[in-house]
């Protein structure tokens, strides 16, 4: 069963990695999340995120987080990534699946999915 | 939207934008009804903003013209004959301002949609606003699945709800209870 005090334990073990984290070469994965993102899917794309940052221990230089319509509505989940001295990357229609393949390629390969991009889909306003 | 705890991660977003620092969000399910209601003590709506919720063309967002999440959430509640309430204390009429919105559906109603789930949008709340003191309560006949972020708090001092290692402990806490109740 799961108790306050195995919280506590994680905490004491968090502490440390918090400790040694800089703001140089942060990552910030930011999900649409207004009736917009979530009627489109964004909750298990947000969920993809967090897991994966999770399970392949990044939490340390990636923050996963979420905004409110940012109005391109018809290609929601919408997905954007900031890293200090690049350009922000906007990925469009995104799924679980591509959310895994992002941090795979991008996020610990360093190199964007063009394919997934804004600037690949033909935008119709 | 095919499931209703997108609703409820919907109508609860309303509640975060508003600027609540604590938000409850109850689920009771009984033979005939599921209710869910979602309590904040955020900036609150005048009466005619109230009125006019129901409008698909009324909104206060500035990056776009609709607002659909009221409207739905009516749409899918009155087609499973439930319905809607709303009430709220805007910050201009009171101290003790803030938003209820209580939605119940009949459960087997041909199109009741499923509850869908509730740990992705209680995760994905929590992931949202860490620093919002939510305090999720669902239930259900056989038993009850209880969560409370201020408790996890006072344990986790300055770490955020939104470390994906805390995350994923809510994930499996949430994921026990439900299972024990089954």
């Amino acid at each position: 069963m799961k108790t306050l005090e195995e919280l506590m334990a994680i905490k004491a073990k968090m502490q440390d990695k918090i400790a040694v984290r800089t703001t140089e070469g942060d990552i910030r994965i930011v999900v649409g999340m207004a009736t917009c993102g979530i009627t489109a899917g964004a909750r298990p794309v947000l969920n993809a995120f967090v897991e994966a940052v999770n399970a392949e221990n990044l939490g340390g230089k990636v923050t996963v987080t979420q905004t409110g319509c940012i109005g391109i509505c018809q290609y929601e989940p919408v997905v954007e990534i900031f890293e200090n001295g690049k350009e922000k990357v906007t990925y469009v229609n995104m799924t679980p699946e591509k959310a895994k393949e992002v941090i795979e390629k991008h996020i610990k390969g360093g190199s964007v999915i063009s394919e997934y991009t804004v600037s690949s889909t033909n935008i119709a306003k | 939207m095919d499931e209703l705890s997108l609703y409820v991660l919907d109508i609860t977003m309303n509640s975060v934008r508003a600027g609540a620092t604590e938000i409850s969000v109850t689920l009771t399910q009984d033979d005939e009804y599921l209710t869910f209601s979602v309590t904040d003590n955020g900036c609150g709506m005048t009466k005619e903003q109230v009125e006019k919720l129901s409008n698909p063309f009324f909104t206060t967002r500035t990056t776009r013209k609709v607002g659909l999440g009221i409207p739905f959430l009516k749409m899918i509640a009155e087609m499973s004959g439930g319905d809607v309430k709303i009430e709220s204390v805007s910050e201009k009429e009171s101290e003790n301002h803030g938003t209820t919105t209580t939605a119940r559906f009949v459960l087997n109603h041909i199109d009741s949609l499923p509850l869908g789930d509730m740990v992705e949008t209680v995760k994905t709340l929590i992931q949202g606003a860490p620093d919002i003191n939510f305090i999720y309560k669902h239930k259900t006949p056989k038993g009850e699945v209880n969560l409370c972020c201020s408790d996890l708090k006072s344990v986790l001092g300055d770490i955020s709800l939104a470390e994906p290692e805390i995350i994923a402990w809510i994930d499996s806490y949430l994921k026990e209870q439900y299972e024990a109740i089954g």
